[in-house]
Parts: C-alpha cells; structure tokens; sequence
C-alpha cells in the first residue's frame, strides 16, 4: 500500500515545511515515509514542490508517480504541476491563490482561514489540518508532534488553531475568525510574502533575483 | 580526542544530535555520520545541494568542542582540512560539482601526501554551474580521474538517508585505515530527502584511526609502508620530523624528483595500498531471481527507481537480476564479472549520459552485452521507464556482436531523453 501526495505552490508557502511535517508524523505513526523536493534556485517565490509517498513497507522510488492527493497553493503551481494527476487523484486547491477553475477540484480558503487567525504564514498548518482530518494520512496525535517539532518556539498556540481551523474546514465548519476578522488581509503583519496573493505576478518568480549556487 | 572514541565523547554527539529516531534530510545524516565518526573539524563553503550539511555542523560542532570554518572558496577549504588532519584531527569537507571542481589539485595533494580526509560531494547537475538545485550523477569519472598522475581513490555512494549517515562514519574508517581522501559520492536527490534515520548505539558501530608512529623516534621512517603498504606517518606535534610534500618523495618524505624508481616504488606502493585491499573494501548488494537474463547494476538515488523496476517487473512474471553498487571506487570488478555470469544482458540506469557503464563494461569483459540507460536533466529516471527499456532489450542477444548492437538500440528507445 503506497500513498503518494504532492504539495505544490510557491517559495516561502511552506511547502517543503509542510512535506516535511506530513512524511515526519507517518514515521511517529510508525509508517514509513519520504519526503522529496523541488525548487528553482530562488529562496522566495518560484515554483515549489514537496512530495511524500506513505507506505506499510520501505519506498523504493522516493517520487510520486501519480498522485493521490494533490494540493496546489499557487496559479503558476496549479500551471506548472497540475495536470501532473490521475483519474483517482483527488486534488484541493486554495480557494484565493488559484484563481483559474480546476475541474473536480475542492476549492479551501487556507490562506484567508490564516489571515483571520491573524497570520498567512500558517496557511501551510491550516493545509495540513484539513488534509489529516479530510484524507486521514496519518493520526492527527502523530501529526501535531511532527508540528511542535519544526515551528519556531513561541508560535505553538498560533499553529494549533491554524491547525484546528484546518481540521474544522474538513468538517464543513466555519473556523472561528481572529480579532481583526474584517482587515485580517491587510493587517498580516511581518509577512513578506502577503504580495503573492495576486498570483499573476508569482508567476515571474522563474526570473527572480540570481541564484543560490 | 584521544586514540579512540570514547564513550563521553559519543554522549555529546548524541546529546547535541537529539532523539535517536529522525526524520531528516541526507545532508544532515551525512553531518550526523561525521560527528560519530569522531569528525571535530569542518572546512566548507556553502553550495547547494550540499550547504545544508555545512549548516548542520555549524550547529552542531561547537556544541562538542570542534570546529567548523567557512572559507574563501572549496580550494582553501580542502587546504584547511588537510591541514587539520595532520594534527591528528578527523577532518571533512562538502560541496558539489563546481566546488568540487576546485578542489582536484588538493585532491591529488591528498593523495600524495597520504592525508587522511573525507570529502562530500553532493552531485548537481552540471558541467559548469549548471542546475544548481537539480540532481545528477555527472562527477563518478570526475571523482576517479579528476585529480592528475596515478592514482586510487575510495568513493562510496548512498541511496536512503540512514545509509547517508552510516557510509559517512565508512568513509572516516577508509580514510583512516588506507591513509588516503575518502570521497562520500552523493547526490542532490539523496541530500535533500527526508526519511527515517536511527541514530546506533556506540557498540553498534566501529570507529577506526590511523596506524600510531613507532614509539623509537630514531627508527622512524615516516613514509616506508607497513606489511599493508601504510605509512606510520605521525600527526604533527607528537616530537617526530615528517617533511610533508606533493613532490615525488622517497621513504623519509624528502624530495626525490628526478629518481626513476623511487617514483615507480612511491606511486605503485600509493596504488595497491588500495587495489591489494579491493575486496575489503568493495560493497555490493545482489538480489538475484529464478530463470532471470538481464540484470540491471545501479547506484545512489537512482537504484531506488531500479528497484522499482525490478518490481514492476517482477509483478509483470519477468525475473531481472540486481545489483547496487555500494562502494564506486575502486570499482567491483570480480562482483560484476560474476553478476553478468549467465545473463544476456546488463542494463545500468544512472543520471548522466553514461559513466558507471564503462568500468561495468570493462568488469564483464565481454560476457553480455552491457547498455547505459541515461538520464539528464536533474530528475532521476522513473521505475516505469527503466522497466520499459529492460522490456525493450532484445531477446537472445547473448554473445553475437549484432547482439550488442540491439542492445544500444533497445537502450536508446527506453532511454527516455
């Protein structure tokens, strides 16, 4: 049994984080797990891409072959990795950032449910909230360890209830908005990437600014 | 540290590392392979896919009393490193292709000086800078004939993370024991993958070090080989004169440039210090099936789609033979000859445009025809490709030079390219 998941959207979403975080909570459930990646060579925006295949056995090919669960972020994700699916590939995209239709997509607000909890950044927690409880990948204990792990000391609150909105999304369930609720998009604060919200110009990332070599 | 690892030392790795179950990326299990190694000093500069190894023991060997550098370019980085070891240190050093491309004149001086060193190269797409964040397997002649002059190299490479940490503590053991630059021969695929990793227990493991000089000064002849063709070099600051020289040297490490034999005796004894251990040091995994006439012989990240093909295959009622190369260099000569016995062909999946095929080819010494199956680009081959061109070799193609001829074909049809 091997399931294969990709993740897909632009640098600094927290793709790979989230790769990361989902590959490492089916090695605490004791499953085995990889986690691959791919990126251009800029550390923001550009298509980004992390893939993990689950299995009850060891992984031979680390890759996703066709994906069974595919979650695109992005536009220019949406271009570059979409249509990289299969029949039976059940695929959820963010309702604000992909702005084309998608045919037999979910259509999810992660990044507006994080902006209401005060911070976009936790749209990638908000994700994996909602594919735990929507697809059940791995336990949802194994998977709230693997996020205490890797978040920044001091943003555990922050993610558990980006976390738990996520979950409460899959349940059909309007999570509770944050203080600012009305400007929640204007008032994300310390967050660079807010600008990418218009994907058009994401999709220019290719040509950012010089590499990382 | 001492002449050994002791366990207190271990305790601190161990404390700075944190659980003993992880699930981490390769560049950091090659760190963690370093750090229990014994490895108290790092010298690098930072290039993808190789830089998140370098961020790791810059975490992490501060933390246990080492050092970790960050120098002017890969050539000083080698430099520094090789330094390091002649004061008795473990020493390594990480990069990728151009990084690595710099540091081939170090590498040769590595070798002539006998300097025990561990170097890891994260293979990128190349030449030049290439594809900075996409993998290959393009540096596997670099590796062995990078460097000028006769010479022998050890290159192991890794296909999951756990082996990413355990070659690593390899490497440092080969490097000590044959007194020769130890390359982990990597790549970006394998470097930026997360998977489980179990950290050993400290019995789990071996650590080995350098042979001590002998304890009468005045019988010490710091480069006259053992009965294992190894020097009893000491480090420096243990009191005994070394002269330490990339120049042809004789016996007492004093240049001798112009002597005929003493270079013949230097560079041969260099040589087969390594070929006349060949089978200690050679790894290889075989899985063999009943009635199978072609094999495939792979390495690194790409025997993970290999032995997807394999399965797919075997699913499919085709029985195909397998081999993972573990270790690179020196190459598995005798191990590849036995493979091919009986099979009608050898197919050798790897993502450069055909470099492991040739020592394979040479290995096998004409008993089956033997085809590269390459791939270029940055994205390893997928099981369903190498399964196809293992379906599309030819049937019978055993022996008969136009045999061989279908081959190729059949290579270039499932290549994929």
């Amino acid at each position: 049994m091997r399931t294969e998941i990709r993740i897909a959207g632009f640098g600094g979403q927290g793709i790979v984080l989230a790769g990361a975080i989902l590959g490492e909570a089916a090695v605490i459930a004791d499953m085995e797990a990889v986690q691959t990646q791919s990126y251009g060579p800029e550390s923001r925006g550009g298509a980004a891409r992390s893939e993990i295949v689950i299995a009850d056995a060891p992984v031979d090919y680390p890759r996703v072959t066709v994906p069974d669960v595919l979650i695109v972020l992005s536009s220019a994700a949406m271009r570059k990795y979409g249509e990289d699916r299969g029949e039976k590939t059940r695929i959820v995209v963010d309702d604000d950032l992909v702005q084309m239709e998608v045919e037999g997509a979910e259509r999810i607000p992660f990044t507006m449910t994080a902006e209401d909890l005060g911070r976009r950044i936790v749209a990638n927690i908000v994700m994996l909230g909602f594919i735990t409880n929507r697809f059940k990948l791995v336990p949802r204990e194994a998977i709230e360890k693997a996020i205490m792990k890797r978040i920044p000391k001091g943003t555990e609150e922050l993610n558990m209830n980006a976390f738990q909105a996520g979950w409460d999304l899959a349940d059909g369930k309007k999570p509770k908005k944050a203080k600012k609720a009305k400007d929640g998009k204007k008032a994300t604060k310390g967050n660079k990437d807010g600008k990418a919200k218009k994907d058009g110009k994401a999709k220019k990332d290719g040509k950012g600014n010089g590499g990382k070599a | 540290m001492g002449e050994h690892l002791d366990k207190e030392h271990y305790d601190l790795v161990c404390k700075a590392l944190g659980p003993k179950m992880q699930f981490v990326q390769g560049d950091v299990a090659y760190a963690y392979g370093a750090l229990l190694a014994g490895c108290t000093y790092f010298a690098g500069y930072p290039i993808t896919p190789a830089t998140e190894t370098a961020e790791a023991l810059a975490r992490y060997l501060p933390q246990i009393g080492g050092t970790c550098i960050q120098m002017e370019d890969e050539i000083a980085s080698l430099s520094a490193i090789i330094g390091a070891s002649w004061t008795g240190t473990k020493a390594m050093t990480a990069t990728s292709g151009p990084g690595f491309s710099l540091m081939m004149e170090n590498l040769g001086y590595a070798v002539m000086s006998e300097t025990p060193c561990v170097i890891v190269d994260v293979q990128r797409s190349g030449p030049s800078t290439g594809q900075p964040t996409e993998s290959s397997q393009g540096d596997i002649m670099q590796a062995r004939w990078g460097t000028h002059g006769d010479h022998e190299i050890i290159a192991l490479a890794p296909s999951n993370v756990q082996e990413c940490m355990d070659l690593t503590i390899d490497c440092f053991n080969l490097a000590e024991r044959y007194r020769n630059p130890v390359i982990l021969l990597t790549d970006g695929d394998v470097g930026h993958m997360r998977e489980r990793l179990v950290i050993p227990d400290r019995e789990d493991y071996e650590v080995e070090f350098r042979v001590p000089p002998p304890e009468d000064k005045e019988a010490y002849v710091p480069f006259e080989g053992d009965e294992n063709k190894i020097p009893r070099v000491a480090n420096f600051g243990l009191g005994y004169h070394t002269y330490v020289t990339g120049l042809t040297h004789d016996v007492t490490g004093l240049p001798a440039t112009d002597d005929a034999d003493k270079h013949t005796q230097l560079v041969t004894r260099l040589v087969e210090k390594i070929t006349d251990k060949r089978e200690e040091i050679v790894r290889v995994e075989v899985e063999k099936q009943e009635g199978a006439r072609i094999g495939i012989i792979s390495y690194g990240i790409t025997a993970r789609p290999a032995m997807g093909a394999v399965r797919i295959l075997r699913e499919r009622g085709v029985p195909v033979n397998f081999m993972r190369l573990i270790s690179i260099w020196p190459f598995a000569n005798r191990q590849v000859a036995e493979f091919a016995a009986g099979l009608d062909h050898i197919l050798v999946p790897e993502m450069n445009l055909g470099q492991v095929v040739h020592p394979v080819r040479e290995a096998v010494e004409g008993q089956c025809p033997v085809s590269c199956l390459p791939k270029i680009g940055g994205v390893m081959h997928n099981p369903q490709e190498v399964s196809e061109a293992v379906e599309k070799i030819p049937k019978g193609t055993k022996g008969a030079t136009g045999g061989k001829k279908g081959g190729k074909k059949g290579m270039k049809k499932g290549g994929g390219r």
